[in-house]
């Protein structure tokens, strides 16, 4: 497992070496994620390359890239919402149609109509709604649990008000407490952070330590460089290829950031770019 | 039985229950078109089922409804289908899709008929409009035998088959809310949690399609188009959450449907005609004149409330600028100010005695003769208007990057909203 997390890049010859898929040392079942060879393309041109990756037990992990790096396609490839071209996920070593009541996922905000007919509450009891399983109402035992969730995230007074009435900020924390009411032990989120007020973005650093310290698994899609060491404690930093994953401080270098984002630069110009200077 | 029921029995009673069966199936799935942004699918299908009915008739030779029912429903679902091919790898918006798809495949029905089935009767006038004013039913003079096997026999096939599609529309809405709501609001979420939402989608356009099916044989599909969506977008200014929505949609229906039945029988005959007009077309109508109420007196979404609401800030923005100018005018000495002073400042005369009238009203000014002045009550006000002023004014200047000479006349507009900054 921590053959992996090394950091991949700089040498192509690495790079060619390791898109041989026989060469891959075996995933961990310990993994909550663990993603291997995954290759994703829309209409044929390809988004995400060949991706590496395990996420670390009980770890808070930031996803890092450019617009356009295919973060969260990532994320929905691994949930199942976009093919893949190739590759395989695990979940605990399982496929995710086994996984699927463990996982919790938050998707980006503007993903859906805020102006939908539901209130605060509705909306997190969908957390529930594989628990309560199908054809049957959302009962009262679980109303409460999802009301607990909305106290836990600051919006315990706002669960009878219609989503298009509450703020930016409001909604997202909407969404994490739909999250929380998943009771899952890995979770997928997608930009948490995108758009929110000082005190929403407290409050859910606070509710991803608080899953941490239970034991769960967050991966997130996360914009803000500067906050990445304070809130996570891995990395993966993502353009199109993984160009480095790992602890935040082994991880989030100058070098790698240059690799991520610099000049336009990609891992794959860039290792083109070394094969010339060498003449190979 | 008096002879007045028995004429209702006969004559009307089938015809509107027909209207109020389909205007009820098509009513409450048009929410869930209307609320994924389909709105025009009820539409693409109701058109685009007629190649599908001609090109079943052709093979099979038959009218038989069951097959009728079959070749709409896999017409319904090829729309479905090509609509989101065409939208997807033709890039363009689902609306232009959809127009796209029905209109080819609806002048595909209209040239089979003409071509292949021309023996026949398929008419694509009465595919249209429908014939609801046709559903006569014999029904015997004795009350007791109103039951009986042989009358309900000569209950018309249509209303048995529309009364099975109002029953299956509503043991799946009711079975299925919970998955209906998630797949409409988040089908990515769903789709995780195991409630594949592209499956839920294919389902519920399968229904819209029996429904269309069902209906337009009896109502036309003028009637099937209108009530898939003027009854949701109704209950959708009336209503914030699903539940009542749907609700709301179906008592809409059925007002609609009965109502215009009787419109249709009678209201030309009060205006003085002799005859009585589409039974159709007046439910579609009247489900319309439904929504224009509701466009303008919806409680919280409607015109009228929104005209209200900004009457009211006007006011309130017009009380202010006068009360602040009072207080201005106090600041530097002079505790009034002459009523032609005011004009100038409130742009005419005429909106400053308004202005005044209605800070009056509100005990913010005082009058006396000509010169107005702020009362206790006046002053407090406008020291919170100023207030607000100078903090949206270090706010455009120091956190929006507003060129300080510029943000006087924004804090100037933003004075008299809520919340201020840092609230």
């Amino acid at each position: 497992m921590k053959a992996d997390q090394v950091a991949v890049g700089g040498d192509p010859i690495t790079v060619q070496a390791r898109s041989v898929l026989d060469a891959r040392p075996e995933h961990s079942a310990d993994s909550p994620v663990s993603i291997h060879a995954m290759t994703v393309a829309y209409r044929r041109r390809p988004v995400l390359w060949d991706i590496d990756f395990d996420a670390p037990q009980q770890a808070l992990v930031a996803i890092v890239g450019p617009n356009g790096a295919g973060k969260s396609t990532m994320i929905k490839a691994c949930l199942g919402l976009v093919p893949m071209a190739s590759g395989r996920v695990e979940f605990w070593g399982m496929p995710l149609r086994q996984a699927r009541g463990r996982i919790g996922y938050v998707p980006q905000r503007e993903s859906v109509d805020w102006e939908f007919p539901v209130s605060a509450l509705d909306v997190v009891c969908m957390g529930r709604y594989r628990k309560i399983g199908w054809f049957r109402p959302v009962s009262r035992s679980h109303k409460m649990a999802a009301k607990e969730c909305l106290d836990r995230v600051g919006m315990a007074e706002y669960a009878d008000r219609q989503i298009s009435q509450l703020s930016g900020g409001q909604q997202q924390r909407v969404f994490l407490a739909r999250a929380l009411a998943q009771e899952a032990d890995l979770y997928f989120m997608d930009e948490p952070f995108a758009g929110v007020d000082a005190s929403t973005e407290r409050a859910i650093v606070e509710v991803l330590r608080e899953l941490q310290q239970q034991g769960k698994s967050v991966i997130c899609v996360h914009h803000d460089l500067a906050t990445v060491g304070e809130y996570f404690d891995h990395a993966l930093l993502l353009n199109m290829r993984v160009v480095a994953s790992g602890p935040v401080a082994e991880t989030v270098t100058q070098k790698n950031l240059h690799k991520t984002y610099g000049g336009r630069l990609t891992l794959l110009s860039e290792a083109s770019e070394a094969v010339a200077r060498s003449g190979v | 039985m008096n002879a007045g029921l028995h004429r209702f029995l006969e004559l009307d009673l089938l015809p509107m229950l027909a209207g109020a069966l389909a205007a009820l199936t098509c009513g409450l799935l048009g929410n869930f078109l209307i609320l994924r942004r389909l709105s025009l699918m009820g539409d693409a299908i109701s058109h685009s089922v007629l190649p599908g009915l001609v090109i079943a008739f052709i093979i099979t030779g038959t009218r038989d409804p069951i097959v009728m029912l079959l070749g709409a429903g896999f017409s319904g679902v090829a729309t479905v289908v090509l609509v989101e091919v065409i939208r997807r790898y033709g890039r363009v918006d689902p609306g232009a899709a959809m127009g796209v798809t029905f209109s080819v495949l609806f002048a595909l029905g209209v040239f089979l008929i003409e071509q292949a089935a021309r023996q026949v009767d398929l008419d694509a006038d009465c595919v249209l409009h429908g014939q609801p004013e046709h559903l006569g039913w014999t029904v015997p003079s004795d009350f007791g035998e109103l039951f009986t096997p042989a009358t309900l026999a000569a209950v018309p096939r249509q209303i048995w088959i529309l009364l099975m599609m109002a029953m299956v529309t509503l043991v799946f809405i009711a079975m299925l809310f919970k998955e209906l709501r998630i797949v409409s609001f988040d089908p990515q979420l769903a789709t995780t949690q195991g409630v594949h939402a592209g499956v839920m989608h294919y389902m519920l356009m399968v229904l819209v399609a029996a429904a269309t099916v069902a209906s337009f044989e009896a109502v036309g599909s003028i009637l099937v188009i209108a009530m898939l969506i003027c009854p949701g977008v109704t209950a959708r200014l009336l209503t914030d959450r699903l539940g009542s929505q749907l609700g709301v949609s179906a008592i809409v229906a059925i007002v609609a449907a009965v109502g215009g039945y009787w419109l249709g029988a009678l209201g030309p005959s009060l205006v003085g005609f002799d005859t009585s007009v589409s039974a159709a077309g007046s439910m579609a109508v009247l489900a319309g004149v439904i929504f224009g109420l509701a466009l303008l007196f919806a409680p919280r979404h409607g015109v009228m409330q929104q005209v209200r609401r900004q009457r009211q800030l006007a006011t309130r923005v017009l009380i202010e600028d006068l009360i602040v100018t009072l207080k201005r005018a106090e600041d530097a000495g002079d505790t009034s100010v002459e009523q032609g002073q005011l004009a100038v400042v409130l742009r005419d005369a005429g909106t400053a005695s308004r202005a005044i009238e209605l800070a009056m009203r509100e005990d913010l000014v005082l009058r006396a003769g000509e010169s107005v002045s702020l009362s206790e009550l006046g002053r407090e006000r406008a020291d919170g208007v100023l207030r607000a002023h100078r903090q949206w004014q270090s706010y455009l200047i120091e956190e929006a990057g507003y060129r300080p000479d510029h943000a006087h006349e924004t804090a100037e507009r933003l004075e008299h909203v809520d919340p201020k900054p840092g609230d």
